[in-house]
């Protein structure tokens, strides 16, 4: 990523600051300069909103086969989760065993590096999410394997 | 009236133990545990590093207070790991506060000792009515050689201190600071890895300036150790601090809340500001607390405080204790891939 485009979103990235749509009273994040569902009437009516940085997780997935600058993470966990004010936003969720991380499960924002563009390039950072609830053990539900016939 | 308007402070959740490490290199975890007083220490993430320590203590600091970064007139990072040679950390902790752009702000370095000199920097523009309030910063993420002595030591974390003339929590009655030049530890441009004088960073170097800073302090103050209820000094491992509070007169009682090292291991320049986040996270209206900084090359920062009934009025409900609770033992692997030791070869 060039280093202007990163620095243009600076504030979406690092301090959450999203849209809040008067006419909807709806939240947008990243921001929007207008909200589709209200048309064109919204242009002027979006305003800046910094999110609280807490929300619940909506989904997750554990990813063994790190994507390129996540090598060290690996294994780790990828989750949507929904923002306390609505918006559903795709993040990493660090400090913990991944595939602890459960649909439901409270989380809140944290400033963590995002990556680097080479080993002497522009350093980037931003919002990541961690567990905001202690850590539960793995779903004693899960099926068993040891007992599965084969 | 000057002072600290609130404290933030960042412990990162991985830890490794002692034995783990000694293990690695055949030698005996015990005796290394119990020589250097180091039972475990903090590691950062693949993703933390000083700039991210730094806005997570700060933006604690801000949340306890309720201040927004229109109070903030200057904000100065003291630190030895800065992620970059050129470009400050202090710039993006600014900007991750919403500090930016009415502000001043640099990046310290004088080992150990650069985010306490941060402070009396911010005092010394309180005091002359240039800025509302200023941010010191004292955080690291520094490293010792694989096998060497440090890396039983070498950890993370780091604290900020608002400091302010209103709303004070904790009033800086004196400072004072002693400075000479003794290379007992250095780490030369472009080098990973710091090198030490061995038992030379003892007697000619902790120990003359903390206890002398320490002692001028108390002169200055009109105080003696009785005097306080709380003592904190750096510290490198987890005997130093406590042999230089008994030689200053301090007890067991003063000095075991602000001594984390035993736990969290060296986190050099945020050592000091981690111990007073700790004392500050129980201290009562009243309390006086002696803090004493050390900066290898070399040099001391010494500060009396007393606590104020203002601390009653912020949050304190995120402490220090309850975030080396949270942390999670990882081994030796994990921590050499975590902390860069592993050659990836060409192709990375």
């Amino acid at each position: 990523m060039s280093v202007p485009r990163f620095w243009r979103e600076l504030d979406t990235r690092y301090n959450l600051i999203g849209s809040y749509c008067k006419i909807t009273k709806t939240y947008h994040y990243p921001r929007r300069s207008f909200n589709p569902e209200a048309g064109r009437e919204s242009i002027d009516s979006m305003k800046d909103y910094q999110f609280k940085g807490t929300g619940e997780v909506v989904s997750s997935t554990v990813v063994h086969q790190a994507q390129t600058g996540y090598e060290m993470f690996g294994p780790y966990c990828i989750a949507i989760i929904k923002l306390d004010e609505g918006p559903k936003i795709t993040t990493q969720i660090v400090d913990c065993e991944p595939e602890h991380v459960k649909p439901g499960m409270k989380v809140k924002s944290v400033f963590r590096k995002l990556g680097e563009d080479s080993e002497s390039g522009i350093l980037h950072y931003g919002t990541k999410f961690i567990l905001n609830e202690p850590e539960e053990a793995i779903n004693s539900n899960d099926e068993d394997i040891s007992n599965i016939e084969v | 009236m000057n002072g600290i308007v609130s404290y933030g402070a960042y412990v990162p959740t991985h830890k490794i133990e002692t034995g783990e490490i000694a293990s690695v290199w055949g030698a005996d975890g015990s005796a290394w545990a119990k020589n250097l007083n180091v039972y475990s220490k903090s590691v950062p993430g693949p993703d933390e590093d000083v700039i991210t320590i730094a806005v997570e203590a700060t933006r604690q600091a801000m949340k306890r207070a309720n201040l927004n970064g229109d109070h903030i007139g200057a904000i100065y990072t003291g630190s030895e790991s800065h992620p970059y040679a050129v470009k400050p950390t202090s710039t993006i902790v600014a900007e991750a506060i919403g500090a930016t752009p009415n502000l001043t702000a640099a990046d310290f370095e004088f080992a150990c000792k650069a985010g306490t000199a941060a402070i009396q920097t911010c005092l010394g523009m309180v005091g002359d009515r240039q800025i509302e309030n200023g941010i010191a910063i004292g955080v690291d993420t520094s490293q010792g050689a694989p096998g060497d002595a440090l890396e039983y030591s070498a950890s993370a974390g780091g604290g900020a201190l608002v400091i302010g003339d209103k709303n004070i929590i904790a009033k800086i009655n004196h400072t004072t600071s002693y400075t000479t030049d003794t290379p007992d530890f250095w780490r030369r441009e472009g080098q990973k890895y710091p090198r030490h004088g061995g038992r030379f960073t003892g007697k000619p170097a902790f120990f003359k300036h903390v206890v002398s800073c320490g002692m001028m302090m108390m002169q200055k103050a009109g105080t003696e150790a009785k005097d306080y209820d709380y003592v904190v000094t750096h510290q490198p491992n987890g005997k130093f601090p406590i042999r230089a509070a008994k030689t200053l007169g301090f007890t067991n009682e003063q000095f075991e809340t602000g001594l984390l090292t035993p736990r969290i291991g060296n986190t050099y320049s945020g050592a000091v500001f981690l111990g007073l986040s700790a004392i500050l996270d129980i201290a009562k209206p009243g309390d006086r607390i002696l803090a004493v900084a050390y900066g290898s090359g070399a040099g001391s920062d010494a500060f009396d405080i007393t606590v104020t009934d203002e601390i009653a009025k912020i949050d304190r409900s995120e402490t220090v204790e309850s975030m080396i609770s949270r942390m999670k033992i990882i081994n030796y692997a994990t921590y050499a891939k975590y902390r860069g030791k592993l050659n990836m070869g060409a192709t990375k």
